[in-house]
């Protein structure tokens, strides 16, 4: 409970400064809290302005979710297997990661355009961002897992009679856990972060779209209300992230998000 | 049951160097040694004498570079679950219970469920850790890591139980408990014990022979039968005595180098 007061504390100061900013009239461009908050109920259940926008929050909600978990669930599915090969095997390492190395430093904002033509404009193309955002951080940090495993835990399964193979799933798997955890948590956290960038180009639905419609229209209330929406879906996906860490992770001393 | 003349372990004129930074260093250089069954022996001897090498050697986790170490006469080539060894740095899989750590090797090496968890229970409370079987090793005390690492290895039926300065990390108090029920243990099984560390008073009080070691190249310098009886008083004058002779040779060494 104290915790969560002194949590709150920061949002409540720039809640109070942005109420006074604009009531004001610092700036005539950014709606008071109160006109956003007004909004934010119209947008979510309607009733208040009844105009386009109004009781859309959860098909926008809907469809950014769709493009986040389904292009982080395909980046798992891409990222897991690849970083336990590159990991684990020696030519597979020589031969893939210089390559990946060289990829990782690009933004993902930078194949905005490569996308558009590649996908198209639309949410195929949204997708593919979300996809390459979540890809490096769970590549990398399975990689750095799997290489990290203690060499005495080796020796040790080696001489109580686990060989070969059965090392893998006995010992590397398990080892290279907490650090395959984190890269999804980053991995999440990124697609999120791109998706924005992701629906702005030509896609009817999704909070980014949204947002950009915002922009367009000159309508800041918009706006404001799509990154709210955005920051709390973020925040609960990456707690329920961390909920499952913590469960699995219950033996590991310093994995406590 | 082998013969009786046949060595449990038997190390033949063992050398072992390695490559660093081009240079060839000698870790270890004709080392002879028989261990028969049931024997309590120390290696000891200051850092780079090539004890550790000695025992890694023993485990199979190395092969020598030239002679052969063998275990009931044949040749060690890899490790296996009848040389167990116990690591300073304990080793424990953090992610497995106590229970599960001791239930690795068996598990392993296909022991039926429920006979594998009859023999866990078993080891579990005879390292007295009863009370902390679901517990994971970051819970524990070094003192309870390193015996669910002894108990580890004695669920495996290892015969030779190698231990690499097993008590070194831990606090006087909490060393001579173990060194105690230690003894306990391997007075209780037929287990050999193959122990290495650089505390002359451990190796003394622990063992039937004392191996001394110096450095540079690592070698054997001499094979010492420790006869004085069990339980063995530190503060005796004999004990005394024992530890003088064995300080001399373990020193003896660094007259002879230009230090």
């Amino acid at each position: 409970m104290k915790s969560l007061g002194l949590a709150l504390i920061v949002p409540g100061v720039l809640l109070v400064f942005w109420h006074i900013a604009t009531t004001r009239r610092w700036t005539r461009l950014i709606p008071t809290p109160y006109e956003t908050a007004e909004y934010m109920v119209d947008f979510v259940a309607g009733g208040i302005y009844n105009d386009a926008f109004s009781a859309t929050a959860h098909i926008h909600l809907l469809a950014s979710m769709s493009r986040v978990y389904g292009g982080f669930g395909l980046a798992v599915l891409a990222a897991l297997p690849l970083g336990l090969l590159i990991g684990r095997i020696p030519l597979a390492r020589k031969t893939l990661d210089p390559f990946f190395q060289l990829m990782r430093p690009i933004p993902v904002t930078a194949w905005l355009p490569l996308s558009m033509i590649l996908f198209g404009l639309g949410p195929r193309s949204a997708f593919a961002l979300v996809f390459l955002g979540a890809f490096f951080p769970i590549l990398l940090n399975t990689i750095f897992g799997v290489k990290n495993v203690d060499p005495k835990l080796f020796e040790a399964a080696s001489m109580l009679g686990c060989k070969g193979n059965a090392q893998f799933f006995k010992v590397v798997l398990p080892a290279a856990l907490p650090s395959i955890f984190t890269g999804l948590r980053l991995g999440l956290g990124l697609a999120w972060f791109v998706i924005v960038v992701g629906e702005m180009t030509g896609v009817p639905q999704g909070l980014g779209a949204v947002i950009m419609d915002g922009r367009t229209l000159s309508r800041t209330e918009l706006v404001i209300c799509g990154m709210i929406i955005i920051g709390i879906a973020g925040f609960i996906s990456d707690r329920i992230v961390v909920a499952i860490g913590n469960r699995l992770l219950r033996w590991s001393p310093n994995h406590h998000g | 049951m082998a013969e009786p003349t046949l060595p449990i372990i038997d190390i033949r004129n063992v050398s072992k160097s390695f490559k660093l930074q081009g240079q060839s260093i000698d870790a270890l250089k004709d080392a002879n040694l028989s261990i028969r069954q049931g024997e309590f022996v120390t290696l000891i001897g200051a850092s780079g004498c090539g004890k550790s090498t000695l025992l890694r050697i023993i485990a199979g986790f190395e092969k020598p570079t030239s002679g052969e170490a063998l275990m009931w006469g044949k040749p060690i080539t890899e490790p296996e679950p009848q040389r167990g060894m116990v690591f300073q740095d304990y080793a424990l899989f953090p992610w497995l219970s106590v229970r599960d750590n001791i239930a690795f090797g068996p598990t392993s090496r296909g022991v039926p469920k429920a006979e594998a968890r009859e023999t866990v229970e078993r080891f579990v409370e005879m390292v007295g850790l009863g009370r902390f079987a679901d517990a994971y090793p970051h819970q524990l005390s070094g003192g309870m890591r390193q015996r669910v690492a002894i108990a580890r290895v004695l669920a495996n039926e290892a015969e030779v139980v190698l231990m690499d300065e097993p008590f070194g990390a831990l606090d006087a108090m909490t060393r001579e408990r173990l060194q105690e029920e230690l003894l306990e243990i391997w007075a209780r099984t037929k287990l050999t014990v193959v122990f290495v560390t650089h505390a002359i008073e451990e190796a003394i009080f622990l063992a039937d022979r004392v191996v001394v070691m110096t450095p540079g190249p690592g070698r054997i310098e001499s094979d010492n039968p420790m006869l004085l009886a069990r339980p063995r008083d530190i503060a005796s004058p004999e004990f005394n005595a024992i530890r003088r002779e064995m300080s001399g040779k373990l020193h003896s060494h660094h007259g002879k180098k230009a230090a």
